[in-house]
């Protein structure tokens, strides 16, 4: 959709026009803005920082339940337990971070991350692999498969629904084919392939409780943060997701853009899938029922637009972290687990009405 | 005219689609450091004759010289490293990258040594520093954020970045397509002094517009596109707008000699 065409239409635009009319010539010419009232410059805001919502949503949610639940909510331990909570899909949103960022979407990556995993303990026990190999056997796959789904969006030009909705029941059909739905113990895991269980491994700060695996989503949000903002190919999934065809016209590869953007999102997804059998312990072919959808969940309410080109794999991550923090106050709160999905809804579709709102009346 | 006052020129190019021929024999010529208008009727060809000039489209026959060198150019990116930069009408920005990041998309520069070379970390600082002297000699810029989303702009401003993008990189030759069709006035004023600066740069400018007043403002010389062909090249000086429409239209026959 050229949703961005369809901007300048707006009547809160037309009011600004008239505003630059009266204005004198200088302001026309040059890049001034002019006056500024605190609803445009938290419009501002809202465009350069796009985590920034999210991130005083997260504080303001972590002061509620604090003051409400006092130490037992407001504690090292718990909000390091919410961190273990939400590593998964804290890595898996990441990955989706970047396929929305060019407009697109992807609802293969919960399947994606499960298959690398099964194939991370099938290598090792079925072959007798070992685990680091499996580990990289694994990796590739989910590489493979997001660079499958990156070639039909950007060769055969299929819309990344279509084409990750597809690939969401093949990867699923083959996870379970493969794997027999035969789950491997943790104790088979801990004795034979430690690795594969690295993810799992805690350690202590005082009262806080962090595993490799929260370490390692912090580190891989921060990288791609990096990568996003430092280096062309970060830039060029902005433009690409901004407007294609613009980004064509000057000169950007759209299509390996694409292409490159799915795979690297597949091989994050097959990291957290290497994550998941630290978090569960074993090897299961039905974990992760619902990571797609819970991405999803966290990129929205991270601030990331579902129409592309404008938000931050840090929102995101802070997306989760808000979906945490409900989820755990709002239980040790002792209420019906329904009000969490009710406000996790409520806050998806503010998110996204922010959203809209910056896009409308900026420009 | 010599050939070595002659930046781009086209020799008898034809290209078809189907049945449509929408270049018949074009010729084109445009002369170092001026200001060529290209007009013409819908449907002329004159915007199948700039897209080939520009690279996005590739003529069935004919040969097209860039200072003298046959080119032949096979999308729009051969023609930009040749040295021609189009400003599409569309402007083909991306609205929420900032000013800088659109002056530089596809060409970003990258930090010195191994963090570029190996790491391929881009310098945001130098090409910010760039962007800013660009539109300032550009006149363009007083005090602002560089870093201002593109979205946040006026489509006069936006007009600006385009233009700076267009010249930035060393360009021979900017092709601008409508450049003031969807502006005000007084934003069109400020893109027509834009194209005087440019040129006063000693870049080569073709211009395709449907605006006479602007046309008469700022060419050098109009080159006026009829039937998919040069009909002939008039000098603004010497030729009144009515009879420019005339021309264009097939309500007069060019006079015999070229000017």
């Amino acid at each position: 959709m050229t949703s961005h065409d369809s901007t300048p239409a707006g009547t809160a635009i037309s009011t600004k026009t008239a505003d630059r009319e009266n204005a004198p010539l200088a302001d026309l010419t040059t890049f001034g803005r002019g006056r500024q009232t605190l609803l445009d410059r938290f419009q501002n805001l809202v465009h350069a920082q796009p985590a920034a919502i999210p991130l005083l949503v997260l504080i303001l949610a972590i002061a509620a339940f604090g003051l409400l639940l006092g130490g037992k909510f407001f504690s090292a331990f718990a909000l390091t337990l919410i961190l273990q909570q939400v590593m998964i899909v804290g890595i898996v949103a990441v990955a989706q971070t970047l396929v929305i960022l060019t407009a697109g979407i992807d609802l293969s990556v919960g399947a994606i991350m499960v298959f690398s995993s099964v194939v991370m303990g099938h290598c090792t026990f079925r072959y007798g692999i070992p685990a680091e190999v499996a580990v990289v056997i694994g990796l590739a796959t989910g590489a493979l498969c997001g660079a499958v789904s990156g070639m039909l969006v950007s060769l055969v030009r299929l819309p990344p629904f279509i084409v990750t909705l597809g690939m969401w029941q093949v990867v699923l059909a083959s996870n379970y084919l493969y794997s027999s739905n035969e789950t491997i113990r943790s104790q088979d895991l801990a004795e034979h392939a430690p690795l594969l269980q690295f993810f799992g491994e805690s350690f202590r700060i005082g009262g806080a409780v962090f595993t490799n695996g929260v370490i390692a989503m912090v580190l891989l949000a921060a990288f791609i943060h990096f990568v996003l903002n430092n280096t062309a190919w970060g830039r060029h999934l902005y433009a690409v997701g901004d407007d294609p065809v613009a980004a064509q016209l000057a000169g950007i590869n759209t299509r390996g853009v694409l292409i490159s953007v799915y795979t690297v999102a597949g091989l994050i997804c097959a990291f957290a899938g290497w994550a998941l059998i630290g978090r569960l312990g074993s090897v299961s072919p039905t974990a992760g029922q619902f990571t797609n959808i819970e991405s999803i969940t966290a990129v929205v309410i991270g601030g990331t637009s579902l129409f592309g080109g404008r938000g931050s794999v840090l929102g995101s991550v802070f997306g989760a972290l808000i979906v945490g923090v409900f989820s755990l106050g709002l239980r040790m709160l002792g209420t019906d687990p329904q009000w969490t999905y009710l406000m996790i809804g409520a806050l998806i579709i503010i998110a996204v009405g922010i959203d809209q709102w910056a896009r409308r009346m900026v420009g | 005219m010599s050939s070595a006052d002659t930046i781009l020129s086209a020799r008898n190019l034809f290209k078809r689609y189907g049945r449509v021929v929408a270049m018949n024999g074009a010729d084109f010529d445009l002369l170092r450091g001026e200001v060529l208008a290209v007009i013409g009727d819908n449907g002329a060809g004159k915007s199948t004759l700039i897209k080939t000039l520009s690279g996005a489209t590739v003529p069935d026959s004919g040969e097209i010289l860039l200072d003298g060198q046959p080119v032949h150019f096979t999308n729009p990116q051969s023609a930009r490293s040749a040295g021609i930069e189009t400003v599409y009408q569309d402007l083909a920005l991306s609205p929420s990258l900032s000013i800088a990041e659109n002056i530089f998309m596809g060409r970003e520069l990258r930090r010195p040594g191994l963090l570029g070379s190996v790491f391929r970390i881009l310098d945001q600082a130098k090409m910010n520093e760039r962007a800013r002297k660009e539109l300032s000699d550009l006149g363009l810029l007083t005090i602002q954020n560089i870093m201002q989303p593109v979205e946040t702009l006026s489509g006069g401003q936006r007009q600006g970045v385009a233009v700076a993008r267009a010249v930035t990189f060393g360009s021979k030759v900017v092709i601008l397509d409508e450049p003031t069709a969807a502006l005000g006035v007084k934003e069109s004023q400020k893109v027509i002094d834009l194209i005087k600066d440019v040129r006063a740069r000693g870049i080569s400018i073709i211009l395709i517009s449907h605006n006479m007043p602007h046309v008469f403002e700022v060419a050098d010389r109009i080159h006026i596109h009829r039937l998919g062909q040069r009909l002939c090249v008039i000098d603004p000086t010497q030729v009144g707008m009515s009879d420019a429409v005339a021309l264009m239209t097939g309500a007069k026959q060019p006079p015999n000699e070229k000017t």
